[in-house]
């Protein structure tokens, strides 16, 4: 329906005055007058002052570009526009520009100006497109600006702004890479942007600029693993290539642990290696073994697997093929397995996606086999596939077969065998040939089925089985007298060069197993000898002169008379190797010394052809990349090192916390935390499902031990304090150094975050994310991988307060103020917050009120209404000490009972606590009636850090398990101060 | 990455090119028609075919190929995703995406791809955002720009590409709210000549049209989530709470998109709706041959089978066909040898069937290999996997939206082997 209207509306654009344009094409480039007569009227159109008529010529410009015809003659009438107020208008010659910019560069710089005007406009969006038009405009001359403009925009406080910024590095660098140093600079700067935004396209930037610098990752490689899951699609694909190539270098490799326990089981696989073990004398080996250190995977190592794992669900190919070649790159062998689903999952997609996908898949089944075997009957293959996806299907079920699938397998090529698709069938006979040579036991099966082809009606099958049958002949010919007789009889009926040569070449090497036969068939070729095909006239040289040799008292004649015709044939080959032959067979006069080795030379045994996949050792191009789908270097690509032999320095990854004594705590937690991992990969099989793999296992582990109360020791509390780190770092850097600006903006937030926060839009935002970390440990008990997903909150809360540092004023980026990261040094926060009590505002939360409900300001859900079963909690921070004990903050927990019963017995039930937090519970309500809501005051000793405290919630028929995680800001108490004091609180803080 | 895209029809001819660096000159794709001429039939153009100083990468739909070049190393699926997203971009914004189309709305097309790719990076392919940039062409529209004068172009700057949610525009609103989803299962399977299931798969998507005010936060369920062997949502879906309670929780897009897909495993046994009988036989003798199909039900839920079109190649020995059906049309073409039959509904108490006898080639021996039948078929109101949904609740608006669910079950890949 609304592609008529269009076609109307379009005509009126570009065909109503336009007509020209259409009559002309065929001719214009011939008749130049024309051309030019058209063009000047669209320079008229271009400079009135009605922008309806600017729209009309610009639109027909644009029509023109987009067909390829040149419109760069009207550069100068079009470049005047860009200015125009319209913005459509406006658009329109930005294309234009960028287009033909780089072939008038002088005219060029006249629009400039107004980019640069752009740049300082108010609007982000105005700001970005200038900067995207500027940088994509090639004339070298402005480089400079471009790149004042690149490192203005690298610190702008809007993120899209960032992210233009790092889609300009590369133009640039492609321009003039002279700037490359420069450029670095920025990149490191972008690199160390928080927003998911930005982190794409940086990472691409720096794919493009350095991806050498990999030393700029180090730091920010946490927090791009954490970032990962928000990025949008294209970055995450760019994201984790470059990601692959960053833990090559940085980690070792999983499997050298596993190809040590298997060096036995797989001897013939790892000989060489094996081999010199023996050399030096096997106890050596058996001391080695010990001796090497047992493989622990680094927790940065684990972090990148986990957070890439849920990607394997996305909707985009390009992803999952990422993560797939970043599991099978770097992922233990037991955990490979799962992108066997999600690769399988690809293969309903169109033509082009299964394409590179199998392709990636064959490399894959060489090396992995047991990873696909389960998925067998999904390379099926359909009469209606393509002729190329039909071949490479064929690669992959070959590579699959083995000893307990082969029937099957070869029940299915039976099938193929009568396609219609003559290069199919080709193929499959191949296919069969493959097999039959690695798995013996279906050897005699195959070649005598491939006997039974050699009466198909079909020329090329028969040929192609004739070919196939020669190379299974080489590996027993002793037994296979019959199949030799049989094709000797062949020969008078099969056409196909190949074929013929194939049966002659058999014929000569196994002569002696039908000496009554072959020298008829050399009869016959001698008679048909100059009607043949070069390949074929060989073979009968061939032929003639092995007879010759074994039983010259039947063929001398013969032979004489195919190397007579031969000498004289058109083709300088087979002249050449008839004179070469003479000269070996026949004992001439000079009695020459080769002639007396003839027999040796020409019926020396020769080794069977190994028939191997063409995909075989493809894998050293990193899988997924156009190199590896072409098999060869494309310009551009980043090998994929080797591991290395040494692990490098994991804590380069650490990010710098000023103060705390974190260091010394997280290499203990290292310590317990590696053989757990270790231990969980130990026991899990290779083909685990999603839902049960040997991570979720580990996490759930974790789980449990932090609820056990030995806490601190959990990987979830690590990365808890990873982000903390993280933000602590962030906050008191703020802290210290923009003290000033950062309380004053503070003052100005509180309210603002107040009337935001109750704005709907914005708050169910917020309330989702927050609900959802609710959730999520709500249903611990569920414990199905709960970790992961946990992981996945903090980045996103995380990343708010990021932004904002930035943008302090973006709307767009607010989120409450209660998230705002402060570290909690004692004086800080006192005057802090004394700072925020001086504010004569009508602030009820800082009314000293204990039970008096605070107004819906700045709550967080605690309980969702569909996980509490009706029961909504939410919970405030009042800003005040809890009365019971100094140290404690306290929490005003709100219940509410939206369901149809009444609720009873609510109390806190065994708090599961980090160490050092400490809990004043709640007295116990005794019944809430529907409808009805009820506020309870909770003390928490946070013991000045962010950890959560979790605990359970108790009604009388359910648990649920909540955690209410602090934000830095309401961890302080209210300090009454006269200005004076807090003058001098400030000279004793800054050290500036 | 990308440098350039050109479109090409089915007869070779370049009718639109778009460049997002230096200009790279058409006569690059000299060597894709050269490529297409090797490959004789449009399907098997290889995706990925390399030149001396480019890479050309190819999708092929619409019976139009988008070309992309190419310079350094990307990942092909990268750009084939890529490409393929501007088909669906295309197809959003026309309804139709084809050459005539395409050509009329040049001026649109230009400005959407100009969108899509920075510098050959993917800038902005969420359709809710493009759409945002760049309004759609609808009639109401041109009749408004045409009295009016305004544009396509949206005035008011696009917010999508800064939210949290870059899928959802901002301030969408309805008189009726609305969301409908429809689960639509496919059945792929392979029959063998004894009616046997060689293999059988479910793939099913939930495709979505959710027209809401505001910005709801929408729950699904499931009865049996445990169905689902293997699933790909869309990026609104929060996989967290799908790992965790199998449940979908989003922010939906406005409009139509496809919330999820996902993949019935091949271990659970599938019902496989039809049977097909067939008797199809060549002689060595004479050059008649007996062609039989019939068509029946099996195992339907008590469901009609609807919608049921039989297609086969014919071997290229096969002159024509004379057949007659107990209902529906048949037609043969013998140029391309094939036979398609479009049956309707089937009527359990008289399946169809198609019979009658094919003349051969006289003189030719009998072709060897019998004709695969695909086969099509529709049933409503039923998920074979047997997936339902358990209930869809809204949070974060006020107001109660009309909900619907629809079923639907359709022949993906079905092939029956003879």
């Amino acid at each position: 329906m609304s592609a008529a209207p269009a076609y109307s509306e379009d005509k009126g654009g570009s065909a109503g005055p336009g007509e020209p344009e259409y009559g002309h094409d065929p001719a214009s480039g011939g008749i130049f007058s024309s051309d030019y007569k058209r063009h000047d009227d669209l320079k008229e159109m271009l400079d009135t002052n009605k922008d309806s008529l600017k729209l009309e010529a610009m639109k027909r410009i644009v029509a023109m570009i987009a067909r390829g015809k040149n419109a760069s003659d009207l550069f100068p009438a079009v470049v005047k526009n860009v200015a125009c107020k319209n913005i459509e208008v406006k658009k329109l010659v930005y294309v234009y520009l960028v287009r033909y910019a780089e072939e008038q560069q002088d005219l060029a710089l006249l629009s400039i100006s107004t980019f640069q005007r752009g740049l300082k406009d108010p609007n982000q969006l105005i700001r970005a497109s200038a900067l995207r038009v500027l940088s994509s405009i090639r004339v070298p001359i402005i480089v400079p600006i471009m790149m004042l403009a690149i490192k203005e925009a690298a610190s702008d406080m809007s993120p899209y702004v960032r992210k233009t910024a790092a889609h300009a590095i590369p133009k640039l660098y492609s321009l003039d890479s002279d700037q490359k140093d420069q450029l670095i600079e920025v990149i490191e700067k972008l690199l160390a942007d928080k927003t998911t935004l930005v982190a794409g396209s940086v990472v691409m930037a720096f794919e493009e600029v350095c991806p050498e610098r990999i030393d700029l990752i180090h730091k920010n490689y946490r927090k791009l693993c954490n970032l990962l899951i928000d990025v949008e699609e294209w970055g995450q694909v760019v994201i984790i290539s470059m990601l692959t190539r960053y833990a090559r270098t940085q980690f070792l490799s999983p499997t050298q642990n596993e190809s040590l326990l298997e060096e036995n089981a797989e001897k013939a696989f790892y000989g060489s290696e094996e081999d010199e073990a023996k050399g030096a004398g096997s106890e050596e080996t058996a001391a080695a073994a010990p001796a090497r250190k047992p493989y622990i995977m680094d927790p940065d190592h684990r972090l990148l697997l986990r957070n890439t794992k849920p990607l394997l669900q996305s909707r985009s190919a390009a992803v999952v093929m990422a993560v797939a070649q970043l599991y099978f790159h770097l992922a233990p062998k037991a955990e490979v397995g799962v992108i066997a689903k999600a690769l399988v999952r690809l293969l309903r997609s169109h033509s082009e996606v299964q394409y590179v996908v199998l392709q990636n898949v064959a490399t894959m089944s060489i090396k992995r086999r047991g990873m696909f075997e389960p998925y067998l009957k999904s390379f099926y293959i359909r009469s209606t596939d393509p002729t190329q996806i039909k071949i490479l299907k064929l690669e992959v079920l070959t590579n699959l077969a083995n000893e307990t699938n082969i029937p099957t397998v070869l029940r299915e090529f039976q099938t193929y065998i009568r396609s219609m698709d003559k290069d199919f069938v080709a193929a499959t006979i191949q296919a069969i040939g493959r097999c039959a040579t690695n798995i013996g036991r279906v050897r005699d099966t195959c070649l005598n089925g491939l006997v039974q082809l050699l009466s198909n009606r079909d020329e090329l099958v028969v040929a192609e089985s004739v070919v196939v049958i020669k190379k299974l002949l080489q590996m027993q010919p002793a037994q296979h007298g019959e199949i030799i007789k049989h094709l000797a009889k062949l020969t008078d009926n099969i056409q196909v060069p190949m074929a013929r040569a194939s049966i002659l070449w058999l014929i000569g090497e196994y002569c002696e197993h039908v000496p009554r036969i072959a020298p008829d068939v050399l009869r016959k070729m001698a008679k048909s000898f100059t009607a043949e095909e070069d390949i074929v006239k060989l073979q009968v040289i061939n032929l003639a002169a092995k007879l010759y040799l074994t039983n010259s008292k039947q063929t001398k004649l013969l032979t004489q008379y195919v190397l007579s015709l031969a000498k004289y044939d058109q083709n300088y080959d087979i002249r050449d190797r008839a004179r070469f032959t003479r000269q070996l067979i026949v004992p001439s006069e000079q009695g020459g010394a080769l002639s007396r080795h003839a027999k040796k030379l020409f019926l020396a045994p020769k080794p069977a052809p190994v028939l191997e996949s063409s995909f075989k050792d493809r894998d050293h191009f990193q899988l997924g990349s156009l190199s590896h789908l072409l098999n060869a270097k494309a310009t551009g690509y980043q090998e994929l090192p080797d591991w290395p032999e040494e692990a490098p320095d994991p804590s380069v990854r650490n990010v710098e916390v000023p103060e705390w004594t974190k260091c010394s705590n997280r290499e203990k937690r290292k310590e317990k935390e590696k053989p757990f991992y270790s231990d969980s990969e130990g026991e899990s099989g290779p083909t685990e499902s999603a839902d049960s793999d040997p991570e979720s296992e580990s996490e759930s582990d974790s789980k449990s031990s932090s609820e056990s109360g030995s806490g601190e020791s959990s990987s979830e509390s690590d990365n808890e304090d990873q982000d903390e780190d993280e933000e602590k770092g962030r906050g008191s850097e703020s802290e210290q150094s923009e003290e000033d600006g950062k309380r004053k903006t503070k003052k100005k937030k509180v309210p603002e975050g107040k009337g935001e926060a109750s704005s709907s839009d914005e708050d169910s935002d917020s309330s989702s994310s927050t609900s959802e970390s609710e959730m999520t440990s709500e249903s611990e008990e569920e414990q199905l991988e709960p970790a992961s997903w946990r992981r996945k909150t903090p980045p996103s809360s995380k990343r708010a307060p990021a932004t904002k540092e930035i943008s302090l004023l973006d709307l767009e980026d607010f989120t409450p103020p209660s998230v705002q990261p402060v570290s909690p040094p004692a004086i800080v926060s006192t005057s802090l917050a004394a700072d925020l009590e001086g504010l004569t505002l009508t602030d009820s939360t800082l009314v000293p009120s204990l039970l008096s409900p605070v107004s819906c300001v700045g709550r967080q859900e605690l309980l969702h209404r569909v996980a509490g079963e009706g029961l909504v909690v939410d919970y405030t921070f009042s800003r005040q000490p809890f009365s019971g004990d100094p140290h404690m903050v306290s929490v005003h927990i709100h219940f509410s009972n939206s369901s149809d019963t009444p609720i009873k017995g609510l109390h806190v039930g065994t708090p599961k606590l980090p160490a050092g937090i400490s809990i004043q519970e709640f007295p116990e309500i005794e019944s809430l009636a529907p409808g009805e809501s009820a506020t309870a005051v909770m003390g928490i000793n946070f013991c000045d850090s962010t950890q959560a405290a979790n605990f359970q919630l108790c009604t009388q028929t359910r648990q649920f398990y909540v955690s209410i995680q602090p934000p830095v800001g309401e961890l302080m108490a209210p300090v009454f101060m006269s200005e004076n004091e807090f003058k001098k609180e400030q000279g004793l803080q800054g050290g500036h | 990455m990308i440098h350039s895209l050109f479109l090409i029809n089915s007869s070779g001819d370049i009718f639109l090119e778009k460049h997002w660096k230096s200009v790279v000159s058409r006569s690059v794709c000299d060597y894709f028609f050269e490529a297409q001429e090797r490959a004789t039939e449009a399907e098997n153009v290889p995706p990925v075919i390399p030149t001396p100083h480019h890479y050309l990468l190819s999708v092929y739909r619409h019976k139009i190929f988008f070309v992309a070049v190419i310079q350094t190393e990307v990942p092909p699926l990268f750009v084939i995703e890529f490409l393929h997203r501007v088909v669906d971009t295309f197809q959003d914004y026309f309804g139709v995406c084809s050459e005539p189309v395409i050509k009329d709305n040049v001026v649109v097309v230009y400005e959407v791809l100009e969108e899509m790719l920075d510098n050959g990076f993917p800038l902005a392919t969420e359709s809710n955002i493009l759409k945002e940039l760049i309004k759609p062409p609808t009639i109401l529209r041109t009749v408004v720009n045409t009295i009016t004068g305004s544009t396509n172009v949206g005035d008011q700057l696009p917010t999508g590409q800064l939210s949290v949610v870059p899928w959802r525009r901002t301030g969408v609103k309805y008189t009726n709210n609305e969301a409908y989803f429809d689960v639509i299962e496919e059945i792929d399977a392979i029959i063998d000549k004894s009616g046997s299931t060689i293999t059988a798969e479910i793939q099913g998507v939930i495709d979505a049209c959710v027209k809401l005010t505001g910005m709801p936060d929408l729950t699904l369920s499931f009865m049996n989530p445990r169905l689902l062997d293997d699933v790909s949502f869309h990026p609104c879906v929060r996989f967290k709470r799908w790992e965790s309670e199998r449940i979908l929780s989003f922010i939906p897009p406005d409009g139509n998109f496809r919330l999820l897909s996902y993949h019935v495993s091949a271990q659970n046994l599938v019902a496989i709706p039809v049977y097909v009988k067939h008797n199809i036989s060549f002689r060595d003798s004479s050059s008649l041959g007996r062609f039989e199909i019939t068509v029946g039900p099996k195992q339907t839920m008590g469901k009609t089978i609807e919608g049921v079109t039989v297609t086969s190649q014919m071997p290229k020995g096969v002159l024509n066909m004379s057949l007659t059906p107990s209902q529906g049309t048949h037609t043969f073409d013998p140029v391309t040898k094939m036979l398609s039959w479009d049956v309707g509904k089937i009527n359990p108490q008289k399946p169809p069937n198609l019979k009658g006898t094919m003349s051969l080639q006289a003189g030719a021996s009998k072709p060897d290999e019998n004709p695969t039948i695909n086969l099509q078929f529709k049933i409503q109101q039923l998920a074979i996997s047997g997936l339902k949904v358990n209930r869809l609740d809204m949070y974060g608006e006020k107001y109660k939206p009309f909900k619907g669910i629809k079923y639907m079950t359709k022949a993906g890949k079905f092939q029956v082997r003879t």
